[in-house]
């Protein structure tokens, strides 16, 4: 390539060697394109095709996002820290008088959990507990893209596999859908395509709750009354399908209306960092375990 | 003393001609490493913005196939689904060379047309592509195809500076 710099190679002299070279780009591309045409139609039909690609570009990648996030979760807290250090005893005052008024509640508590577990014996009932696999960081998101996955810097090694659900301090956040050796792929509650079956906390209303990709939710009751939502209502993970964990709290309503309402997930996604994998609810058995 | 390089001077090394394009560009993929969770398409796509900066300012700084393997490490980042970047930054790249051979003059308000045309259908084609119809990213979508096209001469700028430390004698 002896090409003058900022000239346009297109009329490369007598040499047939540039001509044919220049020639065979044209050519290249136009059929990468085409190729690329159909790579695109079967990973639409089944994103899965091409997932060891990306995950082993996450095995390289992870571990610098994950230095990124550490540094600038540290950074970001600062403030917090300087301002806690002024506002403790202020805050030490409001939270022993919150304790002495909850107190009361929390004997109520104890003793209806105490009634719950010997009703549930009484009832000779089954009950899965939610164990948890791993505590880990999401360290990336996938922000330029219409898609709504995060990053997390755990994978296999430590336990992670596919169809995992994932849960912030507060609520749910997502699930598993792509797993390597340290990494692993979130599709977050947002995303366009995820659904998680909910129920209504205060009376356990069945409904659906679906990403919408803009940060918020919608909420399709699945009843066939129509049902009244009312802003601030808290919608948990009711366990059917067999990935979440019931009475986990996933969203809370933010706008009153019939049978479709629109949620705002109780984890707010840009201020995610630590996360709980843990295994699914009742997962899939195998097939091989089938009773034929 | 460090000068750009003329019509009469030597060839640039071979190594130093590719690699600064390609670096850059593949440096505007992994962005989306920042430590943010997002949650909605906000970022503008880097990578694409400075292969069309490539493309566009200095055409012999990239041969046309490059959009092709840069296109596939950019799906290997963004989360759209694994094909969209090689086909839409390779089709761009190609649409673009066929309407530059019919241009008569340049200057740079055309290649920012240009610019903004690619990245307004690649964003579009790759939400099509990545999203079902029915969901409501359509005003994100819009901003950041402004964002993007507002950040194209920053990004030929970039590309212009680059070229400068990469033709220096």
């Amino acid at each position: 390539m002896a090409a003058r710099e900022g000239s346009r190679n297109r009329s490369p002299g007598f040499s047939r060697r540039a001509q044919y070279g220049l020639f065979l780009g044209y050519v290249a591309t136009v059929a990468g394109a085409v190729v690329a045409g159909v790579i695109l139609l079967v990973s639409t039909f089944d994103p899965r095709t091409f997932t060891s690609l990306r995950t082993a570009a996450a095995e390289l990648t992870t571990p610098v996002a994950s230095a990124a996030s550490f540094i600038s979760s540290n950074i970001r807290m600062i403030p917090n820290t300087v301002g806690d250090y002024f506002a403790l005893k202020q805050r030490n005052e409001g939270l022993r008088k919150q304790i002495e008024n909850d107190l009361a509640l929390t004997q109520r508590a104890r003793a209806l959990n105490y009634e719950n577990q010997r009703l549930k014996q009484l009832l000779n009932l089954q009950e899965r507990s939610s164990s948890v696999v791993v505590a880990a960081r999401l360290v990336s998101s996938s922000a330029s893209s219409t898609r709504r996955y995060a990053m997390l810097n755990a994978g296999s090694r430590q336990g992670v596999g596919d169809g995992q659900p994932v849960r912030g301090p507060i609520g749910l956040i997502g699930r598993i859908v792509e797993t390597g050796p340290n990494t692993a792929r979130v599709l977050l509650l947002t995303d366009p395509e995820s659904i998680v079956p909910v129920r209504r906390a205060r009376d356990g209303v069945p409904a659906i709750i679906a990403g919408r990709g803009d940060g918020t939710l919608e909420v399709r009751s699945v009843n066939a009354t129509n049902v009244e939502f009312q802003p601030g209502e808290l919608l948990v993970t009711s366990g059917i399908g067999g990935i979440f964990f019931p009475n986990v709290p996933v969203a809370r309503i933010i706008s009153r209306s019939r049978d479709l309402a629109t949620a705002r997930p109780l984890s707010p996604p840009d201020t995610l960092d630590l996360a709980l994998v843990e295994a699914a609810y009742l997962p899939i058995p195998d097939n091989d375990a089938k009773p034929r | 003393m460090a000068r750009v390089r003329g019509p009469f001077d030597t060839a640039l090394p071979p190594v130093a001609g590719w690699l600064i394009p390609v670096l850059s560009v593949m440096a505007g993929s992994l962005l989306t490493l920042i430590p943010w969770i997002a949650s909605f398409p906000v970022l503008p796509p880097f990578g694409l913005l400075l292969l069309l900066g490539w493309r566009l300012g200095r055409p012999n700084a990239l041969p046309i196939w490059s959009a092709l393997p840069l296109g596939m490490f950019d799906d290997l980042f963004s989360g759209q689904p694994f094909g969209s970047a090689i086909f839409l930054w390779s089709v761009s790249a190609l649409i673009i060379d066929l309407l530059e051979q019919r241009l008569v003059s340049r200057d740079f308000r055309q290649d920012w047309l240009l610019a903004a045309a690619a990245i307004a259908v690649c964003i579009i084609i790759g939400r099509l592509a990545a999203a079902p119809i029915e969901a409501r990213v359509d005003i994100a979508i819009g901003l950041q195809i402004i964002v993007s096209i507002m950040l194209y001469p920053l990004t030929a700028t970039l590309c212009a500076m680059l070229n400068r430390e990469r033709t220096l004698v």
